[in-house]
């Protein structure tokens, strides 16, 4: 996909490494998910309803349309979760979480 | 009572001033924030490692922002503060809350809640496409993470904060393509009587839209938005009718949009409060009194959450809540103090009822949102099923119509298709918008963890 967010300030932080989907991103300490996902990949899950990608809304932790997992299952709200070194983040949940397939 | 046990949900400028005064008075209440950094949302911190100035992140109201910080940093050690946790029922003199994978329940003698406010949507075509975020994520992303939401940002909706945002954006080196404005010049110029009520904020206002202008950025008022265009990948423009009812189309990659904000009020609910039907604003607001005190004993209501009147307004109230908290548990209070605090705040109100008038939310417009518009972002419904809901199953309400339609069930709860679902549903029902009532609140407030395991209860 594609850049979304561009960066205007702040870019003299410390820089970290993490996993997106299997793919190693480059992002700054103090970044949250959401605006990794939004550098780097251009949405940050797929809506269950088959309307197609979804990339945050709020960015205050009420709309809760950027959730995402990590690789052991946990589901994180992008917007509201610091990025860290090392974490292994993906886009659509893990198999046999959600949604329950019918 | 010796020992108060006293909780404050929010450390905005209302939480903040609120705790201020009980700090004072030689308490130790809980400080609940769902944020990391005290602060709330207008004067919300970025992280410790961030190094723009107060100046560079909060423009006029730098002096302000730097104010609310240095009292919560000053007494932060003197409150019990829970970052990070998020208060999500309030049930039998008890707040619920939740931080990383644990609950705890936290009784109290006193509760005054301070949760702000989020921002008041339209649904429009388009607007779950990546690239269309709210007015408010527009301005966190570039506040608190030093991002914009685009390169080629077009703000649409009404209200003071749309032209700050488009404001900071061009200061920050990103001058939005477009700023359409739902209001047209002739309301606006309808609200100024009373907003001369606070003539400094009416002239800040009058200079960010010149100021606008003059960096060549297209303002536009009177418009009625159609749609965000684009493909599942990203947003690419923006179409709409113009003030003459010619339809234009501007290019874009992302999209800013709001209508004002609207209050957290789950929690008075949880704690049942009493509301009343706000004509001024079409919402559903807890009842107050001129101090704050709700409808239920021991429950003190502040700021946005409560009233919409922005972060000066949510120090003063945060400032009268407190003391009223304080007089009923038999504190002796400072009757020049509070004359002058409520003085304050019908100055408050008054600009806000002019801002109301000025700025309004057109309603007719969310009525008439086309059937095939998703009005639910959560679950992907639209106006039309919304409607179903009312013409052929006959919700007269629109908890009914939730309950139907699922609109408002979804994992948001109603924050953002909430205040068009109750246009809506009244619309169908060709009954005045009163009628179709407000999504009750449910807790949890938010979505809870799957897997949280429960503290021991202090009490």
């Amino acid at each position: 996909m594609q850049a979304r967010f561009v960066r205007l300030a702040e870019q003299e932080r410390r820089p970290i490494v993490l996993s997106v989907d299997g793919v190693a991103v480059d992002a700054m300490e103090g970044d949250v998910l959401l605006t990794v996902l939004m550098l780097h990949r251009g949405f940050a899950r797929i809506s269950e309803f088959g309307d197609g990608p979804r990339a945050g809304f709020c960015m205050m932790g009420a709309c809760q349309d950027c959730w995402v997992w990590t690789g052991s299952g946990d589901r994180l709200r992008a917007c509201s979760t610091a990025a860290a070194e090392g974490m292994d983040i993906h886009t659509s949940a893990p198999e046999g979480l959600w949604p329950i397939p019918a | 009572m010796a020992d108060p046990r006293i909780v404050i949900v929010g450390a905005g400028p209302a939480g903040t001033r609120a705790a201020e005064l009980l700090v004072a008075a030689g308490l130790r209440p809980v400080v609940i924030d769902e944020s990391p950094r005290s602060g709330g949302q207008i004067y919300r911190r970025p992280p410790p490692n961030f190094t723009r100035s107060h100046e560079q992140l909060y423009g006029t109201e730098a002096g302000r922002a730097r104010a609310i910080h240095a009292t919560f940093d000053a007494f932060a050690n003197k409150v019990d503060y829970r970052a990070e946790t998020l208060a999500w029922a309030v049930k039998d003199d008890r707040v619920f809350v939740q931080k990383a994978m644990t609950v705890e329940q936290i009784p109290y003698d006193a509760l005054l809640l301070a949760p702000g406010a989020t921002d008041r949507l339209i649904p429009l075509e388009g607007w779950t496409r990546p690239g269309c975020y709210s007015l408010g994520a527009a301005q966190i992303t570039l506040k608190a993470q030093g991002c914009a939401i685009g390169q080629e940002v077009v703000f649409v909706g009404t209200g003071p904060l749309l032209y700050l945002v488009a404001y900071q954006y061009m200061k920050a080196g990103i001058a939005p393509v477009a700023v359409l404005d739902t209001s047209s010049l002739a309301q606006q110029l309808r609200g100024l009587p009373l907003m001369v009520a606070r003539p400094e904020q009416l002239i800040k206002g009058a200079q960010i839209v010149s100021a606008l202008r003059q960096g060549g950025v297209r303002v536009l008022r009177g418009v009625r938005p159609l749609e965000v265009l684009g493909d599942d990948r990203s947003v690419t423009g923006m179409r709409f009718c113009d003030a003459a009812g010619h339809e234009q189309e501007l290019r874009c990659t992302a999209v800013g949009m709001g209508y004002h904000l609207r209050a957290e009020s789950q929690l008075a609910d949880l704690a049942g409060c009493s509301f009343e039907f706000h004509p001024t604003v079409r919402q559903w607001l807890p009842v107050i009194d001129e101090m704050g005190r709700s409808s239920i004993r021991n429950v003190y209501l502040a700021g946005d959450g409560v009233r919409i009147l922005g972060a000066d307004g949510a120090e003063v109230a945060g400032r009268l809540a407190a003391i009223a908290l304080l007089s009923d548990l038999g504190w002796p209070i400072d009757q020049a103090k509070v004359r002058s605090l409520q003085a304050e705040m019908r100055r408050h109100v008054r600009f806000a009822s002019g801002i109301a008038k000025a700025f309004p939310w057109p309603h007719e417009q969310v009525a008439a949102i086309p059937d095939r518009t998703l009005i639910c972002r959560c679950e992907a419904i639209t106006a039309g099923e919304l409607r179903a809901s009312v013409k052929d199953l006959f919700s007269p309400e629109v908890n009914r119509a939730k309950a139907f339609s699922r609109v408002g069930m979804g994992r948001c709860q109603g924050r953002f298709c909430g205040p068009a679902s109750q246009e809506v549903v009244a619309a169908a029902n060709g009954a005045p918008i009163q009628s179709a009532g407000r999504i009750r609140g449910q807790a949890p407030v938010k979505p809870l963890p799957i897997g949280i395991t429960e503290e021991t209860s202090r009490g």
